[in-house]
C-alpha cells in the first residue's frame, strides 16, 4: 500500500516540477496543479497510511495513539486544497491577463527568438 | 476591561480582516467613503499595536486561546516583544502607504482598500501566531492579497513580473507545506512550543527525515526573503508595483525573515544550518552589491536595497546567532522604514519625467475609473519649492539605506557589526560580513548619489513634478520616525534586547504557551 501511494505521489510532483520548468503558462499552471496534488497527498499520509481505525478516542481513559487515525492532517488537507484552488484560479487570471496584454502565452511575456 | 484587554491579541487580524470584508461590499465609486474605512481600520490597528507593544514590554509573554482551547490541542496567538514589534512596524507602514495612496493610486483599480486590508491581516497573523498551519494560512492569506496589490493599476509589465512572482510564491507554499507535513509526521504536533518541547526526545532515526522537513520549511522561508538564490523575482516584481504596494512590500519580505528566525531560534534552539544561512546571505549581498551599481532605474536601485537588507540580515543572523538578535531587529526596523519612504519618493520623482502621468492612462480606460481622475490630480495642497523638498528628502533616504552616521541606519549597522566582531568569537566569516556590510554601504551612496546628481543636479529638461501635501507627509512621517528612533535609540536597543533574550532560549514563550489556560 505504501509504495502505491508513494508512486503516486512521486509521479505526480515529477510531472509537476517537469511542467512548472516549460515555457508556456498553461503548462505552469498545470504543473502547479499536479504538484499541489502531489503535495496534499503527501500531507495526507504523513498522518501514515492506516486501515481499519476511527479517528475517534473514547473519554474516561487516555488514547492509545497506536488504535485510532489521526484526523489532523484531513483538516490541513482540507485547507490546503481550499488555498490552492482560490490561488490556481488567481493564477488563471493573471495568465489571461498577460496573455492579453503580452499577446503571447510565453512566461517572459515574449517570445524568445524575437 | 482586563477582560478586553486579553483580546487585544487579535485585534490587529480581526480590524483590517473586518473592515476589508466590509469594504469589499462598499461600491467602487464611493472613494471617500470606501477611503475613511480604510484609514480608520489602519488607526485601530496602529493604536491596537501599539498597546500590544507596551503591554509585550513586561516578562510574562502574552498568549490568546482561539476557542479557549487550550495549547497543544488548540490554536494559540502569541504576542511577545518580537510579534507585537512587527505588527506595529506593519501598522506605521500601512499608514504611510495608505495616505500617500489616497492622493491617487487608490483609484487606478479596483478594490485596492479591501486587498490592502486582508494584507494587513495577514502579516499581523503571520507576526502573532504560535502555530506552523497558522504560519502557512496567514501566508497565503497575505500573498494572495499581495498578488492583487502587485497587479494593482494593471499594465504589461506589472502583469508580466507578477506572474513569475505568484508561480515563483504558490511553488514555494507548496514547500511550506511538504515542511510542516514532515515535522508534523515525525513530532505530531504543529505547535511551535510543543514542537520545541518534542524535538529533542525524538528518536535518533527520525531525526534525518525531521531535518529534511526544516530545511524544505527555511526553503520556503527564504524564498519569501529573497536569499540568493531564491530571490531573483524580488527586484522585478517590486520595481513593476506600484509605489504604495512596493512600501508595504518592504516588510513582505522581512516575514520570511522573521519566520526563520522565529522557527529556528524558538523550535530548533539555533539547530544545524547557520553555516548556510551566512553564506547565503552573504552570496545575497553580492547579488544586491552588484545589482545595485548595474541599475540606473531608480525603482530598481530600491528594490536592490531591499536584496541587501535581506542579506545582510540573514548574513548576520547566520554567523552571530543568537547574540546579534537585538541589533538585527533594529536593522531591520529601520532598513524596512527607508526603503519603504525610499519606495515612495521614487514614484513622486519619477513623475517628473514623465509630466502626463502615463500610469493612469492605461488603468482609466481598463476599469472604468472615472474620466476626471486626471484632472483631480492637481486639486489638493501642492507643496511649493517641490525639487528642494524631494531632494532633501531623497537625500535623508540615501543617508539611511547607506548607513551614514546621524541617522539610525548606521547605528544598526555599527551595534550588529560590534557584535559580530566581539572579540571571544571573531571568525573568518565575520570578517567577510564586515566587508561586504561596508561595501553594500559603498554601494549605495555611489548608486543612489549618482541617481541623485542625475535627478537634482544636471538639468536633463525636467519639469518639477506636482507633489501634494498629502503625498509628502507619509514619506516626512518614515523619517521622523527614523529620526525618533535615534534619539531614543537606547529605549528602543533595551526592548529589542529583551525580545532577543527572549527568543533564545526560549523556556519562558514554551512555558507560558503551554501553560495558558
Amino acid at each position: 500500500m505504501e509504495i502505491i501511494v508513494a508512486l503516486g505521489i512521486a509521479v505526480l510532483t515529477g510531472s509537476g516540477v517537469w511542467l512548472i520548468l516549460r515555457p508556456r503558462t498553461f503548462q505552469v499552471i498545470v504543473g502547479l496543479s499536479l504538484l499541489s496534488y502531489g503535495v496534499n497527498l503527501f500531507i495526507f499520509v504523513m498522518g501514515w497510511v492506516r486501515g481499519g481505525a476511527a479517528p475517534f478516542v473514547s473519554t474516561g481513559h487516555a488514547p492509545d495513539p497506536a488504535s485510532f487515525a489521526d484526523p489532523l492532517p484531513q483538516a490541513l488537507v482540507l485547507t490546503a486544497i481550499v488555498i490552492a484552488f482560490a490561488t490556481t484560479a488567481l493564477l488563471l487570471v493573471v495568465l489571461l491577463a498577460a496573455r492579453g496584454l503580452t499577446g503571447t502565452d510565453h512566461v517572459d511575456g515574449r517570445e524568445p527568438d524575437q | 476591561m482586563s477582560q478586553l484587554a486579553q483580546h487585544l491579541i487579535i485585534l490587529p487580524i480581526l480590524v483590517p480582516l473586518l473592515a476589508g470584508a466590509l469594504l469589499l461590499v462598499i461600491d467602487e465609486p464611493r472613494h471617500k467613503l470606501k477611503a475613511s474605512v480604510s484609514v480608520a481600520a489602519v488607526l485601530l490597528l496602529l493604536v491596537a499595536a501599539g498597546t500590544l507593544v507596551a503591554r509585550a514590554d513586561a516578562p510574562v509573554t502574552h498568549v490568546y486561546s482561539l476557542g479557549a482551547w487550550a495549547a497543544p490541542m488548540g490554536i494559540v496567538l502569541v504576542a511577545d516583544r518580537l510579534a507585537a514589534l512587527m505588527v506595529l512596524l506593519t501598522a506605521v507602514l500601512g499608514l504611510a502607504a495608505l495616505v500617500f495612496a489616497l492622493a491617487r493610486w487608490h483609484r487606478a483599480g479596483p478594490q485596492f482598500h479591501a486587498l490592502f486590508q486582508f494584507l494587513l491581516a495577514g502579516l499581523s497573523g503571520a507576526f502573532l501566531t504560535g502555530d506552523l498551519f497558522n504560519l502557512f494560512v496567514f501566508f497565503e492569506l497575505l500573498l494572495a492579497a499581495s498578488y492583487g496589490l502587485a497587479l494593482h493599476g494593471s499594465g504589461a509589465p506589472r502583469v508580466r513580473a507578477s506572474l513569475h512572482y505568484i508561480v515563483i510564491n504558490l511553488a514555494a507554499s507548496l514547500l511550506f507545506l511538504v515542511g510542516v507535513s514532515l515535522l508534523y509526521g515525525m513530532a505530531g504536533t504543529l505547535n511551535m512550543a510543543d514542537l520545541a518541547v518534542r524535538l529533542p526526545r525524538l528518536a535518533a532515526e527520525d531525526r534525518s527525515l525531521l531535518e529534511v522537513g526544516a530545511a524544505t520549511l527555511a526553503v520556503a522561508f527564504l524564498v519569501k526573503a529573497g536569499m540568493w538564490p531564491l530571490g531573483f523575482w524580488l527586484p522585478a516584481t517590486y520595481t513593476s508595483s506600484s509605489a504604495p504596494a512596493a512600501a508595504l512590500f518592504c516588510i513582505l519580505s522581512k516575514v520570511g525573515i522573521y519566520a526563520l528566525v522565529r522557527v529556528w531560534f524558538v523550535v530548533f534552539s539555533e539547530g544545524p544550518g547557520a553555516e548556510l544561512i551566512a553564506y547565503g546571505g552573504m552570496a545575497t549581498l553580492v547579488f544586491g552589491i552588484v545589482g545595485m551599481l548595474g541599475s540606473q532605474d531608480l525603482g530598481r536601485i530600491a528594490s536592490f536595497s531591499l536584496v541587501i537588507s535581506s542579506g545582510t540580515l540573514l548574513a548576520t543572523i547566520g554567523v552571530g546567532g543568537a547574540d546579534v538578535i537585538a541589533p538585527a531587529l533594529f536593522y531591520l526596523v529601520t532598513s524596512t522604514l527607508g526603503t519603504a519612504a525610499l519606495f515612495l519618493l521614487v514614484e513622486l520623482i519619477e513623475r517628473s519625467r514623465a509630466p502626463g502621468a502615463n500610469l493612469l492612462a492605461v488603468t482609466a480606460d481598463a476599469f472604468n475609473v472615472d474620466d476626471d481622475a486626471e484632472p483631480q490630480e492637481l486639486v489638493g495642497v501642492l507643496i511649493p519649492a517641490t525639487m528642494a523638498v524631494l531632494g532633501l528628502a531623497f537625500a535623508f533616504a540615501a543617508l539611511q539605506i547607506a548607513g551614514l552616521p546621524p541617522l539610525p541606519g548606521f547605528l544598526a549597522k555599527f551595534s550588529m557589526m560590534a557584535r559580530v566582531l566581539d572579540p571571544p568569537g571573531v571568525s573568518a566569516g565575520a570578517w567577510v560580513l564586515l566587508a561586504l556590510v561596508m561595501l553594500s554601504g559603498l554601494a549605495a551612496v555611489i548608486a543612489l548619489g549618482r541617481a541623485g546628481v542625475r535627478i537634482f543636479w544636471a538639468d536633463s529638461g525636467r519639469t518639477a513634478p506636482r507633489v501634494r501635501l498629502i503625498e509628502i507627509l507619509p514619506v516626512a512621517g518614515l523619517m521622523a520616525v527614523c529620526l525618533v528612533l535615534t534619539v531614543f535609540a537606547g529605549p528602543a536597543m533595551d526592548y529589542l534586547h529583551e525580545a532577543g533574550d527572549a527568543l533564545q532560549p526560549p523556556a519562558n514563550y514554551i512555558g507560558e504557551v503551554l501553560r495558558s489556560p
